[in-house]
């Protein structure tokens, strides 16, 4: 319900863009929707709170002139501080100059320790390290087996003592043990616990203690919701952790939990778990999250990539001949290659605000292959023809299709099609939305959204 | 007064072997599960919620509704829960059916809770011989702990002899968790290869439990997280081997939602409630300080009410829901 944020915005703020400011009341009405959205990502309703105040500042009396609308504008403006709150200083792991690394786990229980231990082995390893793990969760069943089977997958050695020994013994022994062996790093894993049990909080202070890790990651679950910053404070309380863990990003959660964590404690995100196998691992990306959050895709950098395509002339003329139904097939040649020197269109079409709302064209399967033969097409026009469409009929169509390797039958469609696509772009040009329906028909191929059944 | 374990489960004609006595609840030194929530609240979140509840209702202004809502968004119930039943108590407010008076303000916002709480409430299915329960849930929630204790109660408190499938092939270690359990409880277990399949395990432990005349199957499933649309098609291919091999079954399937959980929670309900029906929800990690008011949007949305809670890393750590009790929590009042 807030996929659709963008559009939401843009109609909330339609008419600010006679006035060319944005007043304070449009401003009110736009961090109503945008606090919405935060909280359906959970995001801490805290956090929701100072950050609407901080955005709203920003916005106030912002220029809504430029080439974007106020809608996008007020989106911009609030993606660049949620990226901004996302990231900050920019922290990787830190590497011991000489001698082990050593690297603690922690976390609730079921956020996914093991597998991230795992994973951050595999991708050490990778950078040529030689890695051990230390097993420390002596309270969850068969926890040990789990992490010595993939920790072999990970191709890590594993120090463990079964599950009666003491786990910050077992941590001490396996430091002292990776030592020995002369390993780049130890990595430490350790039960799951909550928060608020302070038997097991004490004890992962003590093993922090014993071990003196160079980095304690906290392992934060993105399904998490208003829990998580209570959860990280005690966490920063026992274990002073420096970084986090983002898991399970591979579903669709929003993940505002990971904003919440970084806003309040301040440590930053450093990996993300993105899936079923040990690679599914990566360095955390602050601009992608932004994005994510607010349920509309990679909106900066879509913004950025278009302004650094699009001249500002350019799109001014590009504007004044959409409204008025003048965008011949030569600019939309030459439209479809910047659109393509961006990227695969399948990616463009997940960054553009509001596709995402627009659950038909979310699923729209793009045919590279099908634009290549648009843009044969196009070439074997003569400029007449690519200036002015209706033009073209009988042996002009043979000619082009002829010149293209089509069929008569492809010319006519994009005809037609280009036709259609220029009334729906003067719509959008004047500032209403398309029917989602029209545009589905015009983009033609649409894959049903799967429902699942029995 | 709480729900019983009498109360939330349905065993047919099986008399209980033994004497139920499991209303712990009353016993002076074991609180219910909700209390020792409040209980084990950390300083800083009791320093939040007491500013909630003490300024809630001391005057009623713009100001009370706001934090109403703020409760209740804190308590995971999303905004789109929140909104309706603050708006509606705001109308019976307008409208005079209820005093503008905090108290009585107050009870009926947890009767409105609880209400929505029990929805489409119903016990747990275990009528048929051998009955069969299916546990389902993202990887993490629960599922493997909650069927060590659902086994447990079983066997202890009904002396029903219990089964369990270990048709979590995939996790590493899965079946030796699930063994652990086992032992603990004092279940059978049946169990295969790491990389087996599934179907096939659960089809072997609904055989065995024939065979040996077991009183409950419970199949422990891998993981999965709502999205991976192949692990998704393969729980409901296990679902059909199950009912396949004993028509009727399974008499119940269970979804474990983590309390921590936000609003993801509600795709997690419905994609798996697609993949194969679900007759209710199993709220776990409640010992946390999380209140899982996700749960709320499941029972409205989706018809899908909670019917047991998890609190708790051990054998006895598992009660009956009640709506009553969990409104109370949400807004942590006693
Ligand atoms: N504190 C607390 N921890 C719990 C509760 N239920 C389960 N856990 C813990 O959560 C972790 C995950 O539990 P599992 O039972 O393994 O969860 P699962 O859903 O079977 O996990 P996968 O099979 O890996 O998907 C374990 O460390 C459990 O001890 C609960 O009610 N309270
Ligand atoms: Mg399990």
């Amino acid at each position: 319900m807030f996929d659709q944020l963008s559009e939401r915005l843009q109609s909330t703020l339609s008419d600010v863009r006679k006035r060319g400011k944005l007043t304070e009341d449009d401003v009110d009405k736009a961090m109503r929707e945008i606090r919405l959205a935060l909280l359906e990502a959970d995001v801490n309703f805290k956090v929701v709170k100072s950050f609407t105040t901080k955005v709203k500042e920003r916005c106030l009396g912002a220029d809504v002139l430029g080439s974007l609308n106020p809608g996008q504008q007020v989106v911009k403006i609030v993606n660049e501080e949620l990226t901004e709150l996302m990231g900050g200083a920019g922290r990787d792991l830190v590497f011991s100059q000489k001698g082990i690394t050593v690297i603690l786990m922690a976390g609730l229980q079921g956020s996914g320790k093991t597998t991230a231990t795992a994973k951050l082995a595999m991708l050490l390893k990778k950078e040529g390290r030689n890695v051990a793990l230390a097993a420390c969760d002596v309270y969850r069943p068969a926890a040990i087996k789990q992490l010595e089977t993939v920790g072999k997958r990970a191709g890590a050695v594993v120090y463990q003592q079964g599950a009666d020994a003491d786990p910050v013994e077992i941590a001490a022994w396996a430091l002292d043990k990776a030592k020995e062996e002369g390993r780049d790093v130890l990595i430490i894993d350790t039960a799951g616990r909550l928060h608020v049990d302070a038997d097991l909080m004490d004890e992962l202070a003590r093993i922090r203690k014993r071990t003196r890790p160079h980095n304690v990651l906290l392992v934060v679950d993105a399904m998490t919701g208003q829990d998580a910053v209570g959860v990280a404070e005690s966490f920063s309380e026992a274990a002073e952790f420096d970084g986090v863990i983002i898991s399970k990003l591979d579903g669709d959660a929003r993940g505002g939990a990971a904003l919440s964590v970084k806003a309040v404690t301040g440590k930053p995100i450093l990996f993300a778990s993105t899936g079923e196998k040990l690679e599914d691992f990566d360095r955390f990306h602050p601009d992608r999250m932004a994005g994510r959050i607010l349920g509309m895709g990679d909106v900066l950098s879509l913004i950025e990539k278009a302004e650094a395509q699009v001249s500002e002339d350019e799109a001014e003329e590009l504007q004044r001949k959409m409204a008025n139904e003048q965008f011949t097939l030569e600019d939309f040649l030459k439209q479809m290659r910047q659109v393509r020197k961006m990227g695969p269109i399948g990616n463009l079409m997940g960054m553009m605000p509001g596709m995402g709302a627009m659950k038909q064209l979310k699923d729209v399967d793009v045919d590279e292959g099908e634009l290549d033969r648009v843009e044969a097409i196009i070439l074997s026009m003569t400029p007449e023809e690519r200036a002015f469409p209706e033009l073209i009929k009988g042996s002009r169509r043979r000619r082009i299709a002829e010149g293209s390797g089509t069929k008569i039958q492809q010319v006519n469609n994009l005809v037609k099609q280009f036709d259609q696509m220029r009334r729906l772009m003067k719509q959008m040009a004047t500032g209403n939305m398309p029917d989602p329906q029209q545009l589905a028909r015009m983009t033609g191929k649409v894959q049903r959204p799967k429902v699942r059944r029995r | 007064m709480s729900t019983s374990w009498n109360d939330i489960l349905d065993l047919g004609d099986r008399a209980p072997r033994e004497v139920p006595q499991v209303e712990e609840e009353d016993s002076p030194k074991k609180l219910g599960a909700f209390s020792r929530l409040r209980e084990s609240l950390s300083k800083s979140r009791r320093a939040l919620t007491e500013e909630i509840s003490s300024s809630l209702f001391d005057r009623i202004d713009d100001e009370t509704w706001e934090r109403l809502e703020e409760a209740l968004i804190y308590a995971d119930a999303g905004a789109t829960t929140t909104a309706s039943v603050v708006e509606k108590l705001e109308h019976e407010v307008d409208a005079g059916q209820v005093p503008a008076d905090g108290e009585a303000i107050k009870a009926r916002l947890i009767e409105i809770l609880a209400e929505i709480a029990s929805t489409n409430r119903a016990p747990i299915n275990l009528s048929a011989e051998p009955a069969v329960l299916l546990m389902t849930g993202v990887n993490g929630t629960g599922k493997t702990t909650t069927i060590g204790k659902i086994a447990w109660h079983l066997q202890k408190e009904f002396g029903l002899s219990v089964l369990l499938g270990a048709a979590d092939t995939y996790r590493a270690a899965a079946a030796e968790q699930l063994t652990t359990w086992a032992e603990r409880s004092g279940a059978g277990i049946v169990r295969s290869n790491e990389g087996a399949d599934p179907g096939s395990v659960a089809f072997d432990t609904i055989n065995a439990a024939k065979a040996r005349g077991s009183d409950v199957v419970i199949i422990d499933t891998a993981g999965r997280l709502h999205t991976q649309s192949n692990l998704m098609d393969e729980l409901g291919k296990v679902r059909r081997v199950i009912e396949k091999q004993l028509p009727g079954a399974p008499h119940e399937t269970l979804i474990s939602i983590d309390a921590t959980t936000g609003q993801n929670g509600l795709r997690q309900a419905k994609a798996f409630a697609e993949a194969t029906p679900l007759d209710g929800v199993v709220l776990t990690k409640l010992d946390g300080t999380a209140k899982g008011g996700i749960t709320l949007a499941i029972a409205t949305e989706l018809g899908i009410p909670v019917k047991l809670i998890g609190a708790g890393e051990k054998l006895e750590d598992l009660r009956p829901f009640d709506p009553d009790d969990f409104a109370h929590a949400l807004l942590d009042e006693g």
